[in-house]
C-alpha cells in the first residue's frame, strides 16, 4: 500500500509540474505585451511595470522564477489590482467555490446512489422508466437552463407566498447555497444514477448474490449488505473526475447566481486579461484536481483490497 | 481387397455442386448492427432527429431567407408570430394637436369634473395614438395615463404619460413603445393643486402599422392606408429585432460545426495514438499513456479559455477556430485510452498471430486488423463526443468565452436570452431547446449504437 501511495504521489507531482509548465507556455504564446494598455502611458512607466512583474528578463529565467515561486506557494501579484497577491484572491474566493462544490457533490452522490438503487429495484417498471427519463433530461439540458428555470421558480414561489423564502441570487448563509448546489450537481447526479443502475444490475447477477439468496437471507439484507455495498464501489472511482466536472461547472452557476467564487473571478480576470491571476488560478485549480483524484484513488485502495493487490507487482 | 473407388470419384467436382444451401443470407457485422439498430425505436427516432437537424442547418437557410443580422428596432423582442399584417400610414410628421383659447372657468373651490369626450384623431396605430378631449371647467392642466387593463381605481391608472403645459392644450400624441394590443387611456384634470376625483378612461385597440418610409426600407408597397404583409417570425425576435429562426439556423452552423468536426478530428487522432500505443506495448505504451494521462489532468474548461487567450483572442471576440483546436488538443486522450485497451485485447487474438505469420508488417496489422475491429466502439465514442463538444461550445459562449456577438451560436443566443428571461422567455427557450434536443438526439443515438455494435456492453443492460 505504501509503494502504491508513493507511486501515485510521484505521478501527481509530475502532473502538477506539467500543468504549471503548459500554463506558462500558453500564457507566453500570447502575442503582444500584457502591459500594452492604457496603464503604461510612457516608456518609463512601462519599464517600471515590466521590472515589477519580471517581464524584462529572458523567458528561461522567467520560467525558473515562476517555478521557484510556485514551489513556495507564491502566485505573484495581480495585474488589475496592484499590490494584491494572487494568493490573497484565491484565499478569499476559493472557500466559496469549495463550499458550493462540496455541497453539490454531496447532493449528487447521495442522489445518484439513491436513484440508481431505486431504478435497479424497479427495473423495467414505471419508476425505472420515469427516473431514467429524468436522467436523460439531466444529461441533455445545459446547466444554465436549469439555473434560469430555478431562478424563475424561486421568483414565482416568493411572489406566491409574499415572502422571500429563498434568495434568487447572491451569497450568504445556507439559504443561498441550496439551489445553486442543486443545479450544479444535477448533471453529475444524472451521470452517477446511470452508473449506479448498471452497477447494481451487474452485481445482481453475481454468484454471491445467488448464494445469499439460496441460503435464505431476507431481500432487504441482500439488497443493503450485498448488492448496494458492492455496487457503490465503481461510483467511488468516478468521484475524482466528478469533482473536476463540478469545479469547472461552477463557472456557469457562479455567474448566473452571482456567487463570488473563484470560477466567476477567473472569468472576470480573463475579461480583464489579468495574466498572473489567470496563471495562478489555473495552476491552483489543476493542482487541486490532481490532489482530489489522488485522494479518491488512495481511498479506493483502502476500500477495495483488489486495487492494492493489483498495484503490488 | 475390394475396389471401393472408381474412376468417377476422381473427376473434379463442378463449382455448383454440393454447396450447402443457406437458409438465410449471411450478414456482415455492420448489416447485423443495422438490423439491431432498426429495432430500437428510440435510436431510430433520434437518428431521424439528427438528420432533421442537419437539414435544418444546411437546407433551412435556403427556404428561410431572412437575414439573421438584420436589425429591426420596431419589432424588438417579439413573441413568435405568423403572417402579421400592418397598415401603411404616413410618416409621423408634426401634429399640431387640439387647443382651445377659452377654458370655461368656475369658482376655485368647485370640484373638477371628468372630461366628457376622449377621442382619437384618425385611427390608433402602433405608430402613434393622437388623443384629444373636451375641456374641463376650472382645469389648470391635464394628466394622461395609459394602462393595459381597465383601471380599477384612481390608484390604478398605469403609466403616467404626460402633463399638459396648460389648460389650453387639449391633446396628446402617444408614441411610447406601442404594441398591437388594447390600451386604456385616462385623462384626468387638475386645477394646479389637486387632481380631479373623477376621470375618463377609454379603451383603444391599436392597429399594427408601419410608416411609408419603413415600408420602403423593407421593400414593401408604400401606398398609404393599405394593408401589407409583414415578415413573420416563427421563433420571435431578439433584443435587436433580429429574427430568431434565422439566427438559430445560423447558430446551428457554428454549434454543429464545432460539435461534429472537433470530435471527428480528435477521435481520429486518439484512435491512431491509442492504436500505436497498445500495439507496441512495453515502454512505448507506458510513456505514451503517461503523456495522455497528463493531458487528461489539465482542467478542461480552464484550458479551453487559456488556449483562447494563447491564440490572442481578446475578450468579446469570436474564436471558433481556436475553440476547435483547444477541443482537439484536450479531448483526444479519452479515445486513445479506449482504443489502447481494445488493441491490447486484440493483440492476443489468433487471427492477428495468423496475419503476423503470413508476414504482415506493423502498420498493416494496426490499420487492417486492430482498428477495423474497434471501429464499432470508436463510432460509439464519436457519437457521445458530439454532444460533449456541443455542450462545451454552449458553455463557453454562454460565459462569453466562445463565440461573441454578432456571430450567433446557440450558446451565445442563450446568453443574450437569459438577460430578459422574465419578460421575453422565448429568447432563451428556443436556443436552449435547440441545444437540448441536439444533445438528447446524439445521446440516445449513442446508446442505440452501443447496444447494436458492442455486444459486451449490450449484455449489461
Amino acid at each position: 500500500m505504501t509503494t502504491y501511495i508513493l507511486k501515485r504521489l510521484a505521478i501527481g507531482l509530475l502532473t502538477i509540474w506539467f500543468i504549471a509548465t503548459v500554463t506558462f507556455v500558453v500564457m507566453h504564446l500570447v502575442p503582444g505585451n500584457p502591459l500594452a494598455n492604457e496603464k503604461a502611458t510612457t516608456a518609463a512607466i512601462r519599464a517600471n511595470l515590466e521590472s515589477r512583474y519580471g517581464l524584462d528578463r529572458p523567458l528561461s529565467e522567467q520560467y525558473i522564477i515562476y517555478m521557484r515561486n510556485m514551489l513556495q506557494g507564491d502566485f505573484g501579484i495581480a495585474f488589475s489590482e496592484e499590490n494584491r497577491a494572487v494568493n490573497d484572491i484565491i484565499r478569499e474566493h476559493f472557500p466559496v467555490s469549495a463550499t458550493l462544490g462540496i455541497l453539490s457533490l454531496l447532493f449528487a452522490t447521495i442522489g445518484g446512489v439513491l436513484w440508481g438503487a431505486l431504478t435497479a429495484i424497479y427495473r423495467n417498471r414505471w419508476p425505472d422508466y420515469f427516473i431514467m427519463f429524468l436522467v436523460i433530461l439531466g444529461i441533455s439540458v445545459p446547466s444554465f437552463v436549469f439555473a434560469a428555470l430555478s431562478q424563475f421558480s424561486i421568483l414565482q414561489l416568493n411572489q406566491f407566498t409574499g415572502r422571500s423564502i429563498l434568495p434568487v441570487a447572491g451569497w450568504g448563509g445556507f439559504r443561498y447555497m441550496v439551489i445553486p448546489a442543486l443545479v450544479l450537481g444535477l448533471s453529475t447526479m444524472a451521470y452517477l444514477t446511470r452508473m449506479m443502475r448498471s452497477s447494481m444490475l451487474e452485481v445482481g447477477n453475481t454468484d454471491y448474490i445467488r448464494t445469499a439468496r439460496a441460503k435464505g437471507l431476507s431481500n432487504t439484507r441482500i439488497f443493503i449488505f450485498h448488492q448496494l455495498r458492492n455496487a457503490i464501489l465503481p461510483v467511488i472511482t468516478v468521484l475524482g473526475p466528478a469533482i473536476a466536472i463540478i469545479t469547472t461547472g461552477g463557472f456557469v452557476v457562479e455567474s448566473v447566481f452571482a456567487i463570488p467564487g473563484l470560477g466567476r473571478y477567473f472569468v472576470q480576470s480573463v475579461a480583464q486579461l489579468d495574466y498572473t491571476v489567470i496563471m495562478g488560478t489555473t495552476v491552483f485549480f489543476g493542482a487541486f484536481l490532481v490532489i482530489m483524484v489522488l485522494l479518491v484513488d488512495i481511498l479506493y485502495g483502502f476500500i477495495d483490497p483488489r486495487i492494492r493487490l493489483q498495484a503490488k507487482p | 481387397m475390394e475396389n471401393l473407388l472408381d474412376v468417377a470419384d476422381f473427376v473434379p467436382a463442378l463449382a455448383e455442386q454440393n454447396i450447402p444451401t443457406l437458409t438465410r443470407p449471411s450478414l456482415s457485422y455492420w448489416q447485423d448492427a443495422w438490423l439491431r439498430l432498426r429495432h430500437n425505436k428510440r435510436a431510430i427516432l433520434s437518428l431521424n432527429l439528427v438528420i432533421g437537424l442537419l437539414l435544418f442547418t444546411l437546407l433551412g437557410p435556403v427556404f428561410w431567407t431572412y437575414d439573421p443580422f438584420l436589425q429591426d428596432l420596431d419589432s424588438i423582442s417579439q413573441s413568435p408570430s405568423f403572417g402579421t399584417t400592418a397598415l401603411v400610414v404616413a410618416d409621423t410628421g408634426n401634429w399640431e394637436g387640439v387647443t382651445t383659447t377659452s377654458t370655461p372657468s368656475v369658482s376655485p373651490l368647485a370640484n373638477l369634473s371628468a372630461t366628457t369626450a376622449l377621442k382619437v384623431d384618425g385611427i390608433a396605430t402602433t405608430q402613434y395614438v393622437r388623443l384629444f378631449w373636451d375641456p374641463v371647467p376650472g382645469a389648470a392642466f391635464y394628466l394622461v395615463y395609459r394602462n393595459d387593463h381597465q383601471p380599477e381605481s384612481i390608484q390604478d391608472l398605469g403609466l403616467p404619460l404626460a402633463q399638459t403645459h396648460n389648460a389650453d392644450e387639449l391633446s396628446f400624441e402617444d408614441r411610447l413603445q406601442l404594441s398591437a394590443q388594447a390600451y386604456y387611456y385616462t385623462i384626468i384634470a387638475s386645477d394646479g393643486l389637486r387632481e380631479a376625483e373623477t376621470f375618463t378612461t377609454v379603451r383603444f385597440e391599436l392597429q399594427r402599422a408601419i410608416t411609408a418610409t419603413q415600408a420602403q426600407e423593407r421593400n414593401l408597397p408604400t401606398l398609404l392606408d393599405t394593408i401589407v404583409q409583414l415578415s413573420s417570425h416563427p421563433f420571435g425576435t431578439d433584443y435587436l429585432g433580429r429574427d430568431l429562426l434565422a439566427r438559430a439556423m445560423m447558430g446551428a452552423r457554428v454549434s454543429l460545426f464545432i460539435g461534429i468536426i472537433a470530435p471527428f478530428i480528435f477521435v481520429v487522432i486518439g484512435t491512431i495514438y491509442g492504436g500505436v500505443s497498445g500495439y507496441f506495448g512495453g515502454n512505448i505504451d507506458i510513456s505514451m499513456m503517461r503523456f495522455a494521462d497528463f493531458v487528461i489532468a489539465l482542467p478542461f474548461l480552464l484550458f479551453m479559455i487559456l488556449f483562447r487567450i494563447g491564440f490572442g483572442i481578446g475578450p468579446g471576440e469570436s474564436g471558433i477556430f481556436p475553440m476547435l483546436v483547444a477541443l482537439v488538443v484536450l479531448s483526444w486522450p479519452n479515445t486513445a485510452r479506449l482504443v489502447r485497451g481494445q488493441v491490447l485485447l486484440l493483440r492476443e487474438e489468433a487471427f492477428v498471430d495468423a496475419a503476423r505469420l503470413l508476414g504482415a508488417n506493423h502498420w498493416y496489422l494496426i490499420f487492417r486488423h486492430m482498428i477495423p475491429n474497434t471501429l464499432g466502439q470508436i463510432l460509439v465514442t464519436l457519437t457521445f463526443a458530439i454532444p460533449m463538444a456541443i455542450f462545451t461550445e454552449a458553455f463557453l459562449s454562454f460565459i462569453g468565452m466562445g463565440v461573441a456577438p454578432p456571430t450567433p451560436s446557440w450558446g451565445s443566443m442563450s446568453n443574450e436570452g437569459i438577460r430578459s428571461m422574465l419578460s421575453t422567455p422565448h429568447e432563451l427557450i428556443f436556443p436552449a431547446l435547440c441545444i437540448s434536443i441536439t444533445v438528447l438526439a446524439f445521446n440516445l443515438l449513442g446508446d442505440g449504437l452501443r447496444d447494436a455494435l458492442d455486444s459486451r456492453m449490450r449484455s449489461r443492460e
